[in-house]
């Protein structure tokens, strides 16, 4: 048998029995969905999300406006689908750089006990401060933009991922193949690498799916705040934050995108939950 | 015992030094001039000359940051530049309803958390656990700020049981508070308790396993006195914990909240002051909020050090 047979062998058994539990098959499915309409629809179709039709405004869900539209006649369906473009963007943009630059961190931190305290200390006093409000002053202090809400939550997330890491290659330090490698003189960089890294993903795996949701949450209220997104992108957050005066009439119009935002973020989680549950087993048992 | 409790003190010390000089960091890098601000488009440059030297702006950020962290270990947290106030003032006049709110909020998290989490770990792997692990992750899934309106529109709007906002009349007694802060507590409460209920199942889990567990079982005594007198008490310690922390948490939750039911709290009064960029307001609520956060995880550290012994010898 070759070697890349198994692999995939191995990741189909993986698959399988992450997607034995039905909710998170449904998740999975939940999230295909999301992701496969947000990047395919504004191929096919030129319809334009911001198109207005002042005759059209504030109508009830219909046939022609699946979910109505909002106070500008703006079909709030076709603005939640280009809306999941960014809201996803956000997401991923966040869960990426939080992960990458919080696994960095955690793993110095870990590794290095000379680098332990002050690091920790650091992130110990980031954590202090409740997200939402260091993400409000740290996007105060950016500026109103869309790629500001993005590095404002890297910011906010990077700590928390650094925390799970450290604790993680705290461990993963005094186990004996890495005490083997360091005997073999294998230079620290090459530890990190090969020995210490391929370890962490299990945790780190997790945090990506929880910091992707969580950044989706975040943008939405801090773009409720009026220190998010402008007004003029349409994510999910600021569709709820522009038609807020409008709740009486049009209650489809915040109703519609905080239901994307739930679906999306629960989807997410219940993954993220899945897959912590099949890299370790010992975690299902207690929490 | 008593080295270990120093130190730390000494770490929680530290944190809120570092604490003090990012709060500094990110008012001073902020974009925006607030004297431009306060004093409009007709103001002068000599005119924002002046103010500047009058706010102390124009000093080096070293100076300010000495002379802010002087006032400081003074127990004064600075004058708002907007509310021709102390900051300290305009807090202590914000912090009723935040307090309120928190409590309030916590209390219904624990009612609604304590007993799920409890069912969850007795009837574990089951549809019971199924469920409540759902709705828990359900909750952590669900912006405050939409369930907020959403309830307003429901409660408030349509069935009229509730006012939609506000804080109502000072001097109204407290049912009018209750009535007031029903509805944004229900939203912190509801969306916080999915912690409660993961810390109470597992420590509800971790008990059930114990001997004098099986040894109740074996006398014979019947599962209802067991899960009160054995299980849930010595779980109990954890999960009164987890409530402070969570109240600690909720701090950072009523910032929306306050906004969404435009209620005159503390979150309320840090939204507002970022928009105007009112740096001591910004400064001196981050702080104390940080501050209040550093404290309840310390004092949470300290019980358990009381309880559970096991915790001193390690560190020993």
């Amino acid at each position: 048998m070759n070697p890349s047979s198994s692999f995939w062998q191995r990741l189909m058994a993986m698959l399988r029995r992450l997607f034995a539990r039905k909710v998170v098959l449904a998740s999975a499915l939940i999230l295909t969905l999301v992701v496969s309409i947000a990047t395919v629809y504004p191929w096919v179709s030129d319809a334009d999300p911001n198109a207005l039709s002042i005759s059209d405004r504030l109508h009830a869900p219909s046939a022609t406006h699946w979910a109505g539209t909002d106070e500008l006649g703006r079909d709030v369906m076709l603005r939640i689908v280009h809306g999941a473009r960014y809201s996803l963007l956000i997401g991923f943009v966040t869960a990426t750089g939080a992960v990458l630059l919080g696994t960095l961190l955690g793993m110095f931190a870990g590794f290095f006990r000379r680098l332990d305290a002050p690091l920790m200390r650091v992130v110990d006093a980031m954590m202090s401060f409740p997200d939402i409000l260091l993400g409000i002053a740290l996007v105060s202090i950016l500026g109103v933009s869309l790629w500001n809400v993005m590095l404002a939550l890297v910011i906010v997330y990077t700590p928390r991922v650094a925390r799970v890491v450290r604790a993680t290659t705290l461990v993963l330090r005094e186990l004996l193949f890495v005490d083997a490698a360091r005997a073999l003189g294998v230079r620290t960089p090459k530890i990190l690498l090969k020995h210490i890294l391929p370890n962490l993903m299990s945790p780190i795996l997790v945090q990506v799916t929880f910091i992707f949701a969580y950044a989706i949450l975040a943008e939405a209220g801090l773009s409720f705040l009026g220190v998010g997104v402008p007004p003029d992108i349409p994510t999910w957050g600021t569709m709820i934050a522009g038609s807020l005066d409008y709740a009486d009439k049009a209650f489809w119009t915040i109703f519609a995108p905080g239901i994307a935002i739930v679906l999306t973020a629960l989807s997410l989680q219940m993954l993220g939950d899945g897959v912590r549950d099949l890299l370790d087993p010992k975690l299902k048992k207690t929490v | 015992m008593m080295r270990f409790l120093l130190r730390r003190l000494g770490g929680a010390l530290v944190v809120l030094a570092l604490v003090a000089v990012l709060v500094f960091c990110l008012t001073r890098l902020a974009s925006g001039d607030p004297v431009a601000l306060l004093l409009g488009d007709q103001a002068t440059t000599a005119d924002i000359a002046l103010a500047r030297t009058q706010y102390g702006l124009d000093k080096p950020l070293p100076v300010q940051f000495a002379l802010w962290v002087g006032e400081l270990a003074q127990g004064n947290l600075g004058q708002s530049l907007f509310l021709q106030r102390p900051v300290a003032q305009a807090l202590l006049e914000r912090a009723e309803p935040t307090l309120f709110l928190a409590l309030f909020a916590v209390s219904i998290a624990a009612l609604v958390g304590i007993p799920c989490g409890m069912a969850a770990a007795v009837w574990r792997g089951s549809a019971t656990d199924q469920a409540v692990s759902g709705v828990a992750m359900l909750g952590a899934s669900v912006p405050s700020f939409w369930l907020g309106l959403i309830l307003i529109q429901l409660f408030a709007v349509k069935l009229g049981w509730f006012p939609a906002s506000g804080y109502g009349d000072p001097s109204a007694g407290l049912d009018d508070r209750l009535q007031h802060l029903l509805l944004p507590a229900l939203v912190l409460g509801l969306l916080n308790s999915a912690l409660i209920i993961r810390f109470t199942r597992a420590s509800m889990l971790d008990i059930l396993g114990e001997d004098y567990v099986r040894t109740a079982r074996a006398k014979g005594l019947s599962e209802g006195t067991i899960m009160v007198k054995h299980v849930l008490r010595n779980a109990l310690v954890p999960i009164i914990t987890v409530l402070g922390l969570t109240m600690a948490l909720m701090i950072g939750g009523t910032v929306v909240t306050e906004t969404v039911f435009n209620l005159p709290g503390v979150g309320n009064l840090v939204v507002r002051a970022v928009l105007r960029r009112d740096y001591p307001v910004i400064q001196g609520t981050l702080l104390v909020i940080a501050a209040i956060y550093v404290f309840i995880n310390l004092a949470i550290d300290f019980l358990y050090t009381l309880v559970d012994p096991r915790i001193r010898l390690e560190t020993q």
